[in-house]
């Protein structure tokens, strides 16, 4: 067993690489955190790895975690051994599964990175509130708490369960161990068959059904027998622990690595004790030492085996001398007596009879990721050892409501001198954390040093930071937290310098590196003065470099990472320079090898060019900026904005005491409006002289940074110089000014303004009438352009707006702005257009995924409101129920509606029949009559507070239900086609006035390309790494099926004015509507400023035929199908050849792809044959309204 | 009819090929123009300009949304059999190499010195009988002088010739100032063939978008007036490399000016686009019932009959037969 290999791998790829070499079978759903051990095995698989049995494991996907349970218990009860990963929710849905699984004693282990359920939001960020809902499932609960011991108990469980058959739930901290990048050594193979008894195997296999033995599993029980039945599995459990010990001594014996169910770490004579599972209890273990090493006699009891729970063992395990505990849970139960580790630790000293009576306390800690350090483990010492500790506490948050936290001493540091702390701030399109990812590999693998690696991203998909947490030291690394004394400091972009803390973290005489467009001698006049005084007062060494230019001129474009690494290597002394760089580029060639020789040239170049650029610059001695670094909001923003939304921004958030927070999750709307990113290295400016005023390149801006308004010139009259104006042109408003303006600090750059733009100049059209320039040549002058723009100039009556097309369109005010989504989005335009045409009256479900996350997650939220107040309302329930969840908003609306009619009929004698009458019959489609309504509500509230009747009370909050509302749901295709189709299909099937729009991307986005239902034929995506070998579903002809189902195909880079016409249509149909709406994305793999291009291609193809089915056209006596596009005029494989996902397959296996692409313009063009002829299909009328609705 | 020739130290049965062109990209076809009785086959250009713009676009677009959110770190799967390079088209010549007898002939389009040599060498590996290397730069920089095209290219040559031992053409445009002087300097560096003449693409305007349309405009006849020309002025020099016409052979008899001329191979690409592989045939035998019916015994015999050497008015392939065709054109007016 000496061939043992050290490696860095993360938690993920740590306990994946066990399952994958002890299972058969493995039946995956993607979820965060979990996602990459389903995805390392696919591409295992994909690679024919081999399991321990010398044959390679089958992955497949699944339509949702429930899918995947039900396939996993299938798979067991066939006999093969099978494994999957889950997390939070996705967990959740396995639960059913579970309890069958357990109630029939099966071998199976899983492998669950915990992760927070969502509660008052969602969070993918780690807790154990998801492993501890499945306590009742009767699995095993075996927790580990790092990457080793992930790995290690990874294999220790899989034998277990084969031993005991007991299934069980292996589970490690979500982001801290799962993305924890960590030294380890890594099991043979031959370790794991010295694992596993075959003989148990043999087992598991005979217990399979078969019709060669068949048996009956799965039956219907009676009083009679069910719950003896229930009792006849107790010796499994009660055998279960010591089958654990046993897996585990036999697992020293192979590895030297002991592990019991209950570990103790501490004095041996301790009064003072911890008991803790997960990530947590490393943090712990490396205070104990130091605080016993400071002469304190306390401990740690770290729970491994938390189910089934061995009272026995607990009770060996723990000090004799024990006085006083703390439990401590990383999850939050509201309104039980304790947390659930806290409540089993009770019981267990009842039960087993501890001597002495200890006092136990029980704390939470750690939700959501929240960082637990070692300042905080002191502070459960420290309560313990008061007189009356605190029964129930908080620790690592500042509970100023019910005043349940500690507090703790920020400053108190126990990591010694010998580790180096580096901490590098980057863009995520920079590179900055591959490369981090590197120089640890580099670091851990090819010296004698241990490393870690822990990286902080932030939650917007343009201009991300992130923020990378790197240690290097002669000992494993048991400091399981963000870094707070860093002796390296990058800062790979230079804005940051001027928006965030960067050297809040450095040490005393750490050395900082800088990204700097200015050299040694200038740069420091540049800087704030803060980071002037924080170099000068914490005696700095502090380097320069232009990475960005150097980047430039080494072809690198954005990508500065190799030359910053490089930079870190040359001035770290973590190795000696020569030898660094020879080792930086051997990772390249491995990095870069088999992409081509190219990428692997420049980044030698990169290299190579980076350390004569580098300076060291001499420190003044006095701080003599004139700048500081700008708040995060200004002083105008609404006070919670400053008071709470600022210190999130500035990435400050923990410092919020409990009380700032709303308790019920809900928040104010109209946000992203005070978040300035200014991401966009270069952005549009208008050029009146050519604009057609089309307004093309305002509906097409994903992140409604280009605004278009028509106004009375004499609005101008405070305008500034340098804005622009032009006569309106068209009819409609004649004589009215017409400008187009660029909201520069929100523009991402994406270019997909000027690519649709179709006005060029005369005489040199490569200038447009709208064209990019470098935004800090612009940002001064058109950020007062927009504040004009903005405050000064009005917006237009929604009534006078008569021609509602892409131009008339853009008139109205979007209510959705400023996302985070990617820049240049495919799916923002949609959303903008609907917020534009319905979103003052207007109610969104969310299916979780991009959408919900640019359209929900904090710090500031992209929905807004308009002048009036009023916005869309939204909410995102969850991944799976966005139609449903949307669906209840019908229900409640039309509850309301049909409440408020009641009571206005009711109230009839009071109100006039006249009022009553046209408050109940009014036409309410059409900007003009949506607004007389309005009107009407407002006339018959203000007659309400007249009348002395509690009817007209209770109508008073109802009566804005008489105005109609416009109720959507939202979210991708991996919900529409996947894990929400059941109930997608299900409210598609009710006759109410329900919208559904899906923003197809045709792959997992959010998660990180997996593939859907909707993924196309060619495509590769992870678990379809060959190319998808069949046809995408027909979602819309599935619909259509039901015939009272407004259905459209869409895509806005190739008609737009269809996409118009589209969702007037869906919000105008008195029944169920869904759109399907091709959404270009950065999984397709091209360059996404050519995304509309790109969809034409799409369109002329044949591979996205544009339609629209309206029942309402069957009493017309028309067809109710419309082709909005020709038969195709180009070849399917003409745009499979433009984006990496078909192109990869074609590099790989050019035969395959060539096959691929037949099939696919087969497909295609069977489709649009089928659609073609429907379109000329008309049928006889039905009930005359054509929503399937008795009138 | 004896047609045989030879081609770049290959001996052919005839001279008829077709030239680097998307019919040559896909193994299937080579195996039909095999069948159709082409006696070489020049493969598609490798652009190593295009080469290295994919490396760095699929990069790009794998690598920048990389590791910068935290529920994707990535958003393609990695296949380890996922190259990028030119492993496609080397992958393609090993797969013709095996799909057929005739002689391939790999071609390239460089951009960097190291780019011709690498392809040359990874080309000559994978199996290729001779190599054509398609020089074909469009100078725009004002500061680059003719000679120091040349001479760039001539070292490019010469580094390729030292680098592999198969034989090595190259395909010329007909813009240098002094073709027969530039030809020189190829053959002294071992030069095995020259082919004349590279048809660049020549992109269109769209007058409605205010767009450069790109359009392959194809060949027809007219375009083999001025190959001929030079093949008869290179054709009579003294040389050891052989001579290739590409570009406007549409007929027998538009074969038979080329073979008259100077050339040793034909390629063929705008005939077989438009009227199918079996083109090749029918201009072949064209040739060869012409050749019958005029009593030739071979096609040696026909090859540089008519070159600047030995046609009966060496004037006329010079400027005095310029002149004069000019001014006949306006008399006719």
């Amino acid at each position: 067993m000496a061939d043992r290999q050290m490696v860095m791998i993360d938690g993920n790829e740590a306990v994946a690489s066990v399952a994958f070499r002890t299972n058969e079978v493995c039946a995956i759903y993607p979820i965060t955190p979990s996602s990459p051990m389903g995805e390392f095995a696919d591409e295992w698989s994909a690679y024919h790895r081999k399991n321990i049995w010398g044959t390679t494991p089958d992955v497949q996907e699944m339509q949702s975690e429930a899918g995947a349970a039900g396939a996993v218990h299938g798979s067991l009860q066939a006999g093969a051994l099978t494994t999957t990963f889950t997390a939070s929710q996705g967990l959740l849905l396995m639960i059913p599964n579970m309890l069958k699984i357990a109630g029939e004693l099966t071998s199976f282990c899983m492998h669950v990175s915990a992760r927070t359920v969502a509660t008052h939001a969602l969070s993918i960020f780690g807790d154990h509130s998801d492993v501890m809902l499945c306590r009742g499932t009767g699995f095993a609960m075996l927790a580990s708490n790092s990457v080793q011991e992930a790995h290690d108990m990874a294999l220790i469980s899989q034998a277990a369960t084969l031993n005991s058959r007991v299934p069980f739930l292996h589970f490690f901290d979500g982001f801290r161990t799962s993305h924890e990048v960590a030294k380890c050594e890594e099991l043979t193979d031959d370790d794991i068959r010295a694992m596993i008894d075959e003989k148990k195997v043999e087992e598991h296999r005979a217990r399979a059904l078969t019709p060669d033995r068949p048996v009956i599993r799965g039956t219907a029980q009676n009083p009679d027998t069910f719950f003896q039945n229930r009792e006849a599995g107790n010796p499994f459990y009660l055998a279960c622990p010591g089958a654990v010990q046993e897996a585990m001594d036999q697992f020293a014996k192979i590895t030297g690595r002991n592990y019991h169910l209950f570990d103790y770490v501490g004095a041996p004579d301790a009064e003072r004790v911890i008991i803790i599972m997960g990530s947590g209890a490393d943090t712990t273990d490396e205070t104990v030492e130091y605080l016993n090493n400071q002469g304190e006699k306390v401990g740690v009891l770290k729970v491994r085996l938390f189910r089934p729970f061995s009272v026995e063992h607990f009770i060996n395990a723990l000090p004799a001398t024990t006085k006083h505990i703390a439990v401590l849970d990383r999850c939050k139960e509201h309104g039980a007596i304790g947390s659930p580790l806290y409540q089993d630790i009770i019981t267990a000293l009842a039960e087993g009879n501890f001597a002495g009576n200890p006092s136990v306390i029980g704390g939470v800690y750690g939700l959501s990721s929240k960082e637990f350090t070692p300042a905080m483990v002191k502070a459960v010492y420290d309560e313990m050892a008061k007189p009356e500790p605190k029964k129930h506490f908080t620790v690592g948050i500042n509970d100023d409501v019910t005043h349940m936290s500690l507090d703790y001493d920020e400053t108190f540091d126990i990591e010694p001198d010998d580790v180096v702390r580096a901490m590098f701030y980057g863009l995520g399109a920079d590179g900055t954390v591959g490369a981090n990812k590197n120089s640890i590999k580099i670091i851990g693998e090819e010296t004698e040093n241990y490393a870690q690696g822990y990286f902080v991203y932030d939650s917007k998909k343009s201009g991300a930071m992130t923020i990378s947490h790197l240690r290097f030291g002669p000992r494993p690394i048991k400091s399981i937290y963000l870094i707070s004394t860093a002796n390296f400091i990058g800062c790979h972009q230079w804005e940051f310098i001027h928006k965030y803390d960067v050297l809040e973290k450095a040490a005393p005489g750490a050395v900082f590196l800088l990204n700097s467009p200015y050299g040694k001698d200038e740069v420091w006049e540049h800087l704030p003065k803060e980071t002037q005084e924080q170099i000068i007062e914490k005696k700095l060494k502090f380097y320069v470099i232009d990475a960005s230019t150097v980047a430039e001129q080494t072809g690198m474009g954005s990508r500065t990472n190799t030359i910053m690494q490089t930079c870190f290597f040359a001035i770290s002394g973590v190795l000696e320079r020569d030898d660094a760089i020879a080792r930086i580029k051997a990772a390249i060639k491995k990095t870069y090898g088999k992409k081509g020789d190219a990428i692997v040239q420049k980044n030698y170049e990169a290299v190579d060019g980076s350390i004569a650029n580098m300076h060291e610059v001499t420190v003044p001695t006095i701080a003599t900026s004139e700048h500081t670094r700008p708040p995060f909001v200004p002083d105008e923003a609404p006070d919670l904005l400053k008071r709470v939304t600022a210190l999130m921004m500035a990435g400050k958030g923990d410092l919020l005491p409990v009380s700032a927070l709303p308790p019920d999750g809900t928040w104010p709307t109209a946000t992203t409006q005070w978040e300035k990113r200014n991401v966009g290295q270069a952005v549009p400016i208008w050029d009146e002289n050519i604009c057609i005023q089309c307004n093309k390149c305002a509906a097409i801006c994903p992140h409604a940074a280009i605004r278009a308004k028509v106004y009375e010139e004499g609005e101008l009259g405070n305008a500034p110089e340098t804005f622009r104006s032009m006569d309106y042109k068209a009819k409609d408003f004649k004589g009215m000014k017409f400008t187009i303006q660029v909201a520069p600090e929100d523009c991402t750059g994406c270019k997909l303004c000027v690519n649709v733009c179709p006005a060029k100049d005369k005489s040199n059209p490569k200038h447009k009438a709208i064209n990019m320039e470098p935004r800090l040549d612009v940002v001064d002058v058109e950020r007062e352009n927009y504040r004009f723009f903005l405050d000064d100039l009005p917006e237009i009556d929604r009534e006078k707006v008569t021609r509602i097309d892409v131009k008339g369109s853009q008139f109205f005010q979007p209510l959705f702005e400023y996302s985070g989504a990617c820049a240049g989005c495919g799916e923002t335009p949609y959303v903008k257009m609907m917020s534009q045409l319905f979103g003052d009256r207007m109610l969104i479900g969310n299916a979780t995924g991009c959408s919900s996350i640019y359209g929900g997650n904090l710090p500031t939220t992209p929905y807004c409101v308009d002048t009036n107040g009023r916005g869309p309302a939204w909410s995102n329930s969850l991944f799976e129920d966005a139609a449903e969840f949307s669906f209840g908003f019908r229900l409640a609306f039309d509850s309301h509606k049909k409440q408020a009619t009641e009571l206005v009929t009711a109230l009839a004698s009071e109100l006039g029949d006249d009022m009553v009458t046209a408050l109940l019959t009014a036409d309410q489609y059409g900007e003009a009559n949506i607004k007389a309504q309005r009107e009407r509500v407002e006339a018959l509230k203000a007659k309400l507070n007249t009348i002395d009747d509690p009817k007209a009370k209770w109508l008073l909050p109802l009566a804005d239900y008489l105005v109609r509302k416009s109720v959507w749901a939202l979210g991708g295709d991996g919900w529409a086609y996947d894990i929400g189709y059941g109930g997608l299909d299900h409210v598609l099937a009710q006759p109410r006035d329900i919208n559904i729009l899906v923003m197809d991307t045709e792959v997992y986005s959010n998660t990180g390309g997996q593939a859907s239902k909707a993924t196309p034929i060619g495509a590769a995506a992870k678990f379809a790494a060959s190319g998808k070998a069949v046809g995408k579903k027909d979602l819309g002809l599935m619909a259509m099926n039901y015939r009272h189902v407004y259905v459209a195909s869409v895509a806005f880079g190739s008609n737009d004015q269809q996409v118009v016409k589209a969702f007037q249509e869906a919000d105008s149909y008195d029944g169920p509507s869904l759109i399907i709406a091709y959404s270009h994305c950065i999984a397709h793999g091209y360059d996404l400023s050519l995304g509309c291009e790109q969809q034409k291609l799409a369109v002329s193809s044949g591979i996205w035929p544009l339609y629209r089915y309206d029942p309402r056209l069957v009493d017309e006596g028309k067809p109710p199908l419309q082709m909005d596009s020709k038969a195709p005029t180009t070849r399917v494989s003409d745009y499979m050849r433009n984006e990496t996902r078909f192109r990869m397959v074609e590099r790989i296996d050019p035969k395959r792809f060539a096959d691929l692409a037949k099939y696919a313009q087969s497909f295609s063009d069977q489709r649009v044959a089928v659609y073609e002829q429907l379109a000329n299909i008309t049928v006889p009328s039905g009930n005359g309204n054509g929503n399937g609705k008795e009138d | 009819m004896n047609l045989s020739t030879t081609y770049l130290g290959l001996d052919l049965p005839h001279p008829f090929m077709p030239g680097a062109c998307p019919l040559t990209a896909d193994v299937d076809n080579i195996k039909k123009l095999e069948e159709a009785g082409a006696s070489a086959v020049v493969m598609h250009s490798l652009f190593e300009e295009q080469i290295t713009r994919e490396e760095m676009a699929v990069t790009g677009t794998i690598d920048t949304p990389a590791e910068s959110f935290a529920e994707a770190l990535s958003y393609f799967p990695d296949p380890e059999d996922f190259f990028l390079g030119p492993d496609e088209y080397l992958e393609q010549i090993r797969l013709a190499k095996d799909a057929v007898d005739i002689p391939i002939i790999g071609s390239i389009n460089g951009t960097t010195l190291g780019g011709w040599l690498k392809y040359a060498e990874l080309i000559a590996q994978a199996g290729a009988d001779a190599l054509e290397l398609n020089v074909y730069s469009m100078p725009s920089d004002p500061e680059t002088d003719g000679q120091s095209v040349e001479k760039t290219t001539v070292e490019m040559i010469g580094a390729v010739k030292e680098k592999v031992s198969i034989p090595v053409a190259v395909k010329l445009s007909p813009f240098y100032s002094s073709l027969p002087n530039f030809a020189q300097h190829l053959d002294s560096i071992g030069t095995d063939g020259l082919v004349l003449f590279n048809r660049f693409y020549q992109p269109d305007i769209d007058v409605e978008a205010l767009e450069v349309e790109r359009k392959l405009q194809l060949s027809n006849s007219s375009e083999l007036l001025l190959r001929l020309r030079w093949l008869a002025i290179l054709s009579g020099m003294k040389r050891n490399y052989s001579l290739a016409v590409t570009g406007g052979v549409h007929s027998g008899m538009d074969a038979i000016k080329a073979a008259m001329t100077g050339a040793d191979a034909i390629q063929i690409v705008s005939a077989l686009l438009v009227g199918g592989m079996s083109k090749l045939g029918e201009i072949k035998q064209q040739m060869s019932d012409w050749m019958e019916e005029h009593e030739y015994e071979s096609l040696q015999q026909m090859i540089g009959s008519m070159d600047l050497q030995r046609c009966p008015d060496a004037h006329a392939y010079e400027r005095a037969n310029y002149m004069h065709i000019l001014q006949s054109w306006e008399g006719a007016v």
